[in-house]
């Protein structure tokens, strides 16, 4: 009896052993970093959201969720009220520094037509590099202070940069280094993750309410988001970086927001943007 | 009960003699344990990357109270600056798994 029972609680064990090694494989597949077929579930749960609306109209945020806003837009777009930020950073990125070298000398193709493929991961630094912290970082290496991440001039130069990239197809590279994977995976995490007093996610608004009204605003889709920036914003009277869009953001839903530029936003920016490939850069954009 | 008489003679006497600062400065006590506390318990959430705005402004409002010289004010201020913090930890402690049911796939 002892014998037989000793048998069961071992076959008993064995089953048990097998069954977990047979479900760690599917634990692991489900758990993998796959940045692909990420981005092409993201997209086709916008496609399947929004029938009616052209995919390359999602860049155009609350003005593809709405009919009135969107005829609201082509007639404001005739004096875009961006413009004087637009003529603002062309004049700054031709300037030259006191040392006599310009932004073209730090980008490739002299920063004309770039924007498509930013933010990227530079595998030297093992960090994710945004537009925004390559034109502060320019300014530094020649010598020249860099400026606020939030608005200004940083906002001109990206709306310049931007301008003159329009229609080109969002690029964005995942290099085969597993640093460039979690700062992907850590970017998704942070858009996901429910934080502030609101107990809200980037998806809160933007994945789950694109098209509804919060206020007198209307959401504007994820898809396509990050395509649009730098933008006017009718609120807050002036142009705005996305970095200044992250961190408003944080302080809508009563969160304490990181600092501009800090990894989380690096990251985040990188997956939204990967996410968002093949849309066309339409910055700088005009929000009400 | 003689004994007892002296004694209430004397509590009131302190009372009179301007002992309630005293009793006042029990409750400075309270305050700045509460206020330590809703600190420590922030600081948590800044190591989490997960503080709220509204834990920043009630202790400020705990804060000024205090400077005010109003101590339960202060106090209940700090305590619920606490509770707002811990909450925060508890949302950024849950989120770390929780995300992932947001998540588009």
């Amino acid at each position: 009896m002892k014998l037989r029972s000793a048998i069961f609680l071992a076959s008993a064990t064995i089953a048990l052993a097998a069954l977990t090694l047979a479900g760690a494989p599917l634990l692991a597949a489900d758990d993998k970093i796959d940045p692909v077929a990420d981005a092409k579930a993201f997209q086709k749960f916008f496609r399947d959201k929004f029938p009616k609306v052209k995919f390359e109209d999602f860049v155009n945020g609350p003005y593809s969720m709405n009919e009135d806003l969107y005829r609201q837009w082509q007639e404001k777009e005739q004096f875009p009220p961006y413009e004087f930020s637009l003529e603002m950073g062309k004049e700054m990125f031709s300037k030259p520094f006191k040392n006599g070298k310009t932004y073209a000398d730090c980008f490739p193709n002299g920063g004309i037509g770039i924007r498509q493929n930013y933010p990227y991961f530079d595998e030297k630094e093992g960090k994710v590099i945004t537009l925004e912290l390559a034109l502060n970082r320019c300014r530094e290496a020649n010598g020249e202070p860099p400026y606020s991440y939030v608005k200004d001039e940083m906002a001109a130069l990206t709306a310049y940069m931007a301008f003159t990239s329009r229609g080109k197809p969002m690029d964005i590279k995942i290099p085969n280094d597993p640093r460039a994977l979690a700062a992907y995976e850590n970017g998704k995490e942070y858009f996901y993750t429910r934080r502030g007093q609101l107990n809200f996610s980037c998806a809160t608004c933007h994945v789950q309410s694109p098209g509804e009204r919060i206020r007198a605003e209307v959401l504007a889709p994820a898809l396509g988001i990050v395509n649009a920036m730098p933008i006017y914003r009718s609120e807050w009277s002036g142009m705005g970086t996305t970095s200044r869009r992250f961190t408003t953001c944080n302080s809508q839903i009563r969160a304490v927001p990181l600092s501009p530029q800090d990894d989380e936003y690096r990251n985040v920016e990188y997956y939204l943007s990967y996410v968002s490939n093949g849309l066309p850069i339409s910055g700088p954009g005009a929000r009400p | 009960m003689r004994n007892l008489m002296q004694k209430s003679a004397l509590v009131l006497s302190l009372f009179a003699a301007g002992a309630v600062p005293a009793l006042a400065a029990g409750s400075e006590d309270e305050f700045k344990a509460a206020y330590a506390a809703a600190e420590a318990a922030n600081k948590e959430a800044g190591k989490l990357r997960n503080q709220w705005t509204t834990t920043a402004n009630t202790l400020a409002a705990a804060k000024k109270a205090a400077d005010a010289g109003d101590f339960d004010k202060a106090t209940a201020s700090a305590k619920e600056a606490e509770a707002l913090a811990k909450a925060s930890i508890f949302q950024a402690t849950s989120e770390k798994t929780r995300w992932k049911d947001l998540e588009v796939r």
